[in-house]
């Protein structure tokens, strides 16, 4: 039953529970529950707003603030896209979440043989900064900000966002971009990756650097526990990874010279909504306290707001099914509620039709109203925190937080995050529990509705976006258009500036705004990286 | 004599870099007694066709997520005529609308095995139509 494991008696009573992460929940929690963690509200809680930020960064919580809503979107071509956002906008989305096709997040034009089959597919295509201006067409820049779900060309996304701002008029100071920029996830659990780990992570520390004195409102990284999780680790681990993920950027800016404390308050995370829900709030109230607390421990970060764990909580595609698609409608909203009841600043939603391809623009304004119908109906903007207090609740917190350090542990035995993940010990690890997991469901141990279970009777064909293939030969015209209007002579000239940054070790941040102005491509920056940083080789992991 | 083990060639065809399905899947089929080459990720058309040559496998398994699995399938069954292997048993899984089925089948795919597929009938689909079994 359910995603944690259920056994039950001939009488289909529950004798045990053992969440995912590997904790056992009891029939009733009392006061005593919490005397044997150690609970203390001081300690362990605080108000809203005070260290350790079990219960949230802001003192208000969603009173204050609603939650910004970011839906994944992106497909086909620039135009397409930008009619898709300005649309969601108007529906009452509050960000935007950029999907790019897979030649752009692995650093192809649209005209490479690479990228044949596969142009504006599950994102839009990007080559240049010709269709970053007509993606981003009439958008308040500075008053919308966007998560960039790209991370082996993060760095080359976030300088051509600058360059299109800049081009529409807006200060740098004044934009908001979000790019994923995790690349040590990418090898675990996502695959995007192009270059090897230690110039990957090298660019990583240029973004982050470049943004700390350029750009004091976009947030250089989002570190992605969410990927390792869809790719099969368990909530603890999802969390443990992604601090020990964040800690390997935050060595790297260190090692510049610089003081942790100037870095990480612009760190973001985005972690997953899927799952038991009671894990799913207790996974993000240990979450935040821990980052809080090990940021003090172990970087002596002192500023408050360097210390909150902000992040997206969102997604839940795991948990979506091909069977009985309409049935995703409502695990959405589960998941939503668990971030909501989790104090999440920023939420997104994979849409029911998602096990079939990306959504249709009605599945996406689904999830819209599903944050919607939490926030300005039901009442999950209220109060702060709700479920604080609860002895289930904060002795499953406590608990957690053993969980996440437990693994944490782990991971530090064999000598760090950069080093499990070189070496495929984090790979081979989630991917053995993605196995198990899935054998318990098709032995129907884990329940999963329509799946295994109530499986009679509600299939249901549903309306699918449509992918024009027409949309590759129109990106492809274009970009010959581009190559011949452009300045050739400042396109070479900036890409060499650039290859020289690349070797000399010097930050590539700078270099790349002033290629994207010049309409280098995508690929021809990507590629200026291949050339001197070489592409990356997979550990086997069988 | 013991019997020659299926050998199985699991590979992630493209740009696309989810690998929960396809490592899942390479487990099961070894728990079943197959022998897996897994290609790893972004691997071209060409590329997949070698290996199957190179490692002389019975079976081509592709794992495609990012709804490209009709221009991929298309090359791959082309280069297998080609290259004088046609007989290899091409099996596709991954995220596959339905209504995709039949056009793979046209091609000459023989197993489909989108999302949610049970072990089971992957490798006993495998068993009953991998040849010189």
């Amino acid at each position: 039953m359910g995603v944690a494991t259920y056994i039950k008696d001939e009488k289909d009573a529950i004798q045990e529970v053992v969440l995912q992460s590997g904790i056992k929940v009891k029939p009733v929690y009392t006061p005593e529950d919490l005397d044997r963690v150690g609970f203390d509200y001081g300690k362990d809680l605080a108000d809203p707003g005070e260290f350790p930020f079990t219960r949230g960064i802001h003192p208000l919580g969603f009173r204050s603030r609603n939650w910004t809503t970011r839906q994944y979107t992106g497909f086909g071509t620039p135009e397409e896209t930008n009619e898709r956002f300005k649309l969601m906008i108007s529906h009452g989305q509050t960000g935007l979440n950029v999907a790019f096709d897979l030649p752009t997040q692995m650093g192809y034009d649209s005209d490479d043989p690479m990228a044949e089959g596969e142009v504006g597919r599950v994102g839009m295509a990007i080559d240049s900064l010709r269709d970053f201006e007509m993606a981003f067409k009439d958008i308040q820049l500075n008053r919308i900000g966007s998560g960039l779900t790209i991370n082996a060309v993060a760095s080359i996304m976030l300088a051509m966002y600058e360059a299109v701002a800049e081009k529409f008029g807006y200060k740098k100071t004044e934009i908001s971009a979000t790019p994923q920029n995790d690349i040590l996830k990418e090898i675990v659990g996502r695959g995007a990756w192009i270059y090897p780990v230690e110039p990957a992570v090298r660019l990583i520390g240029d973004t982050i650097e470049y943004a700390m004195k350029e750009l004091p409102k976009c947030n250089p990284v989002s570190v992605a526990g969410y990927h390792i999780r869809e790719s099969g680790c368990t909530p603890a681990q999802e969390i443990s990874y992604a601090l020990m993920i964040a800690f390997a950027y935050i060595d790297n800016v260190v090692a510049r010279g610089y003081k942790a404390e100037d870095c990480v308050g612009r760190f973001s995370f985005n972690l997953n909504i899927y799952g038991n829900l009671w894990e799913t709030v207790a996974k993000f109230r240990a979450a935040r306290k821990l980052w809080a607390r090990l940021l003090r421990e172990r970087y002596d970060v002192q500023n408050k707001k360097a210390l909150f764990l902000r992040g997206i909580f969102g997604g839940g595609g795991s948990g979506m099914t091909k069977q009985q698609p309409e049935n995703n409608i409502m695990r959405g909203a589960y998941y939503a509620l668990g971030a909501a009841l989790s104090g999440a600043q920023t939420t997104a939603l994979c849409s029911f039709d998602e096990a079939y391809t990306i959504p249709t623009e009605r599945a996406a304004l689904l999830s819209l109203r599903t944050f919607q119908i939490l926030m300005d109906e039901i009442g999950l903007r209220d109060t702060v925190d709700p479920l604080a207090g609860s002895y289930f609740i904060e002795t499953l917190t406590k608990e957690m937080e053993e969980k996440i350090l437990e693994e944490m542990e782990k991971v530090e035995k064999v000598g760090g995050m950069v080093e499990a993940i070189s070496s495929g010990y984090v790979q081979r690890e989630v991917s053995r529990q993605a196995y198990e997991f899935e054998k318990k469901i098709q032995d129907g141990n884990v329940t999963k509705v329509g799946v295994n279970k109530y499986t009679e009777g509600v299939d249901m064909e549903v309306e699918l976006h449509e992918h024009n293939e027409e949309w590759a030969q129109l990106q492809i015209d274009r970009l010959k258009e581009l190559k011949r209007d452009r300045d050739n002579k400042a396109v070479n000239e900036s890409l060499k500036a650039l290859e020289k940054a690349a070797r000399e070790k010097t930050n590539v941040m700078p270099y790349l705004v002033d290629c994207c102005k010049a309409y280098a491509t995508v690929g021809e920056m990507s590629n200026v990286f291949r050339d001197v940083f070489g592409e990356y080789v997979e550990p086997s992991i069988f | 004599m013991a019997e020659r083990k299926i050998r199985v060639l699991l590979a992630k065809p493209g740009l696309d870099g989810h690998d929960r399905g396809a490592k899942v899947v390479a487990h099961a089929m070894r728990e079943a007694g197959m022998e897996v080459i897994y290609t790893g990720l972004h691997q071209t058309v060409p590329s997949i066709v070698n290996q199957a040559i190179q490692e002389d496998v019975d079976v081509i398994g592709l794992s495609v997520m990012s709804g490209a699995h009709i221009p991929i399938c298309r090359k791959l069954m082309g280069l297998l005529k080609d290259g004088d292997i046609g007989d290899k048993l091409v099996l596709v899984g991954g995220v596959i609308p339905n209504r995709d089925i039949p056009v793979l089948e046209e091609m000459g795919v023989r197993g489909i095995f989108p999302g949610g597929a049970l072990f089971d009938d992957i490798t006993k689909f495998i068993e009953e139509n991998s040849a010189g079994r």
